[in-house]
């Protein structure tokens, strides 16, 4: 029988605020444990939280951005568990009155363009944070564990997709859609390394063109895009074998093993699904006014599918190229940068930052504001191309030195003699004594072998080391042959 | 009955309670009154009235993004049956 599978996001975002959600501890990520606490969060009997107005300017905004309604009138709830991560045993989440509803996200799939519902978007406390001691760190086995509440109450806005989707790929698409977004609007650094950004994934398969939902397994641990679509294809096999087999497929959340590439229960029975919710009579209901929340429409910077159309058509890039560079906002802003400086073709640039630079960063895992490398070094290295001091052989080598060392190209080209060589003199000592050793490749030349000129180029560019400059070799080179 | 000893059982596992036989059955009894009170309010016609969530007649109480002061992580792990690292302990989980 042929499936399809159906799948939904909750994505979990960090807002980037100074101050944690209800109290006025700091956010700050990194610092010693329990060095970012108080009453409020640490859950002291008698305290009591205020919430923090830029967060929810920041949800807002972000429903914004996705073409959510924003709800005039929301509220706070407590989500009641028990679970050491949470000192007050309840976290202060939103049930009923989300801030945000019914939005989407439009996606580029190449081959095919498609729409994906968002459902909601609320408000939440973040966690603390748990290590485990013993059981290789893993919660089963461990003897213990420990806890950094530096992190409880951090500003967490959840992300509640529809269950649109209907291939892994689509899932990270919208994933990274979703991201671009929230960075380019300043609401988040959405560094999936450092858990400011995290997905969990439902996943369920039915026969084709049925209607009904099949039974879901909850994902968790999906730490990067790489992960969440791998995770679903393994999922999507898992459950296909299982319906084979005759074996029932259980509502559960499975865990994702990077390493074996693998989901597995996790032990699910502690948690009863029943978090009697009811509204927080510590924190009262917020009602919004139009013209507030129109304020912050107003705020709402360039979005990443309107940049990509300005790129297209301020910049004469291709689409392909647009959709690359703008689907993070330092790609987006480093190739701004690069052009203003450069004054030269935007494609130039934009060839280098798809090309050389995105394999470095890729292979470094890194991202484009967290290397050296700044639009001003780019900019010097194509100009020193269009003058002829350097060819762009040489501005290759050039690159991972610039890379590791954050080094101007100029001062690598002068520290390393790499200087094009483009004096007609001395390109044509050189040229003759190629002709002079190679006496057979020059008959064969007149032979009317053409390849033979292309080895001849060759042998005068290893002569200069690769610094003789191409054109000019290729020039005289000519002119010899036939004079 | 509005409510039976099950989901007596079940509310006060919920909320991590042990209670005695003895127990379960007095709170059925309490909670049952309680609940058939609270119960009249269903026999009004409420449609035009918002649930009423909050005693108090506010909204918008919030406050700017300012970081303040915190606990010196002594203070704050000073309750704390068990530390290590400057962190609390806890038993196993699982």
């Amino acid at each position: 029988m042929e499936y399809e599978s159906v799948i939904g996001l909750e994505i979990h975002v960090e807002l980037d605020t100074e101050s944690k959600m209800f109290c006025a501890c700091s956010t700050r990520f990194g610092e010693r444990p329990n060095t970012q606490t108080c009453p409020v969060c640490l859950g002291m009997p008698g305290s009591l939280p205020v919430a923090n107005k830029k967060a929810i300017e920041y949800v807002i905004r972000s429903g914004l951005a996705v073409g959510c309604e924003i709800s005039l009138y929301s509220q706070f709830h407590r989500k009641n568990y028990f679970y050491p991560d949470m000192p007050k045993d309840y976290q202060i989440s939103q049930y009923d009155r989300p801030l945000c509803l019914a939005g989407s996200i439009d996606l580029d799939m190449e081959t095919y363009e498609t729409r994906l519902g968002i459902t909601r978007i609320h408000l939440e406390e973040d966690t603390g944070k748990l290590i485990h001691i013993g059981g290789a760190g893993r919660i089963v086995g461990a003897e213990y564990s420990l806890v950094d509440f530096n992190r409880a109450g951090v500003p967490l806005m959840e992300i509640v997709s529809e269950p649109d989707m209907r291939t892994p790929e689509e899932a990270k698409a919208y994933a990274r859609k979703l991201r671009a977004i929230l960075i380019s609007i300043g609401v988040s650094d959405c560094n999936m390394d450092k858990g400011s950004m995290r997905v969990d994934a439902n996943i369920s398969i039915r026969p084709k063109g049925a209607t009904e939902l099949g039974v879901k397994a909850e994902l968790k641990n999906l730490n990067s895009f790489r992960s969440l679509q791998r995770a679903l294809a393994y999922e999507i096999e898992r459950q296909k074998k299982a319906i084979a087999e005759g074996e029932p497929i259980m509502q559960e959340t499975r865990h994702w093993d990077e390493t074996k590439g693998t989901t597995s229960t996790l032990r699910t029975k502690e948690y009863a699904h029943d978090y009697r919710y009811f509204p927080d009579p510590d924190l009262v209901p917020m009602e919004f006014d139009p013209t507030w929340i129109e304020g912050i429409r107003a705020t709402l910077r360039e979005l990443p599918d309107e940049r990509k159309q300005r790129f297209i058509t301020h910049y004469g890039l291709p689409a392909h190229d647009a959709s690359l560079l703008t689907e993070t906002k330092a790609m987006g802003d480093f190739f701004e940068e690069t052009v203003t400086l450069y004054k030269g073709d935007p494609k130039a640039v934009s060839n280098w930052m798809l090309g050389d630079i995105s394999y470095y960063l890729n292979t470094e895992n890194l991202e484009i504001d967290e290397t050296a490398v700044t639009p001003k070094h780019l900019a010097e290295l194509l100009k020193l191309m269009d003058k002829g001091t350097i060819s762009g052989k040489i501005a290759k080598e050039i690159f991972p030195e610039m890379f590791d060392t954050g080094k101007l190209p100029q001062i690598i080209v002068e520290e390393k003699g790499m200087t094009q060589i483009s004096d007609e003199s001395e390109i044509e000592k050189i040229i003759d004594m190629v002709l002079e050793e190679n006496a057979s490749a020059v008959r064969e030349y007149h032979e009317g072998k053409e390849r033979a000129f292309g080895f001849l180029v060759g042998q005068a560019m290893r002569l200069t080391k690769g610094r003789g400059n191409p054109q000019l070799i290729n020039r005289l080179l000519r002119e010899k042959l036939q004079g | 009955m509005a409510i039976s000893e099950k989901e007596v059982k079940h509310v006060a596992w919920l909320a991590r309670l042990g209670l005695t036989d003895a127990e379960v059955e007095k709170f059925t009894r309490q909670l049952d009154v309680i609940l058939e009170h609270a119960g009249k309010i269903s026999s009004l016609d409420l449609a035009q009235i918002p649930p009423t969530s909050h005693a108090i007649p506010l909204k918008n109480v919030l406050r700017e993004d300012r970081v303040g002061t915190c606990l010196t992580p002594e203070d704050a792990l000073s309750n704390a049956p068990k530390t290590e690292d400057q962190a609390f302990a806890v038993p196993r989980i699982v």
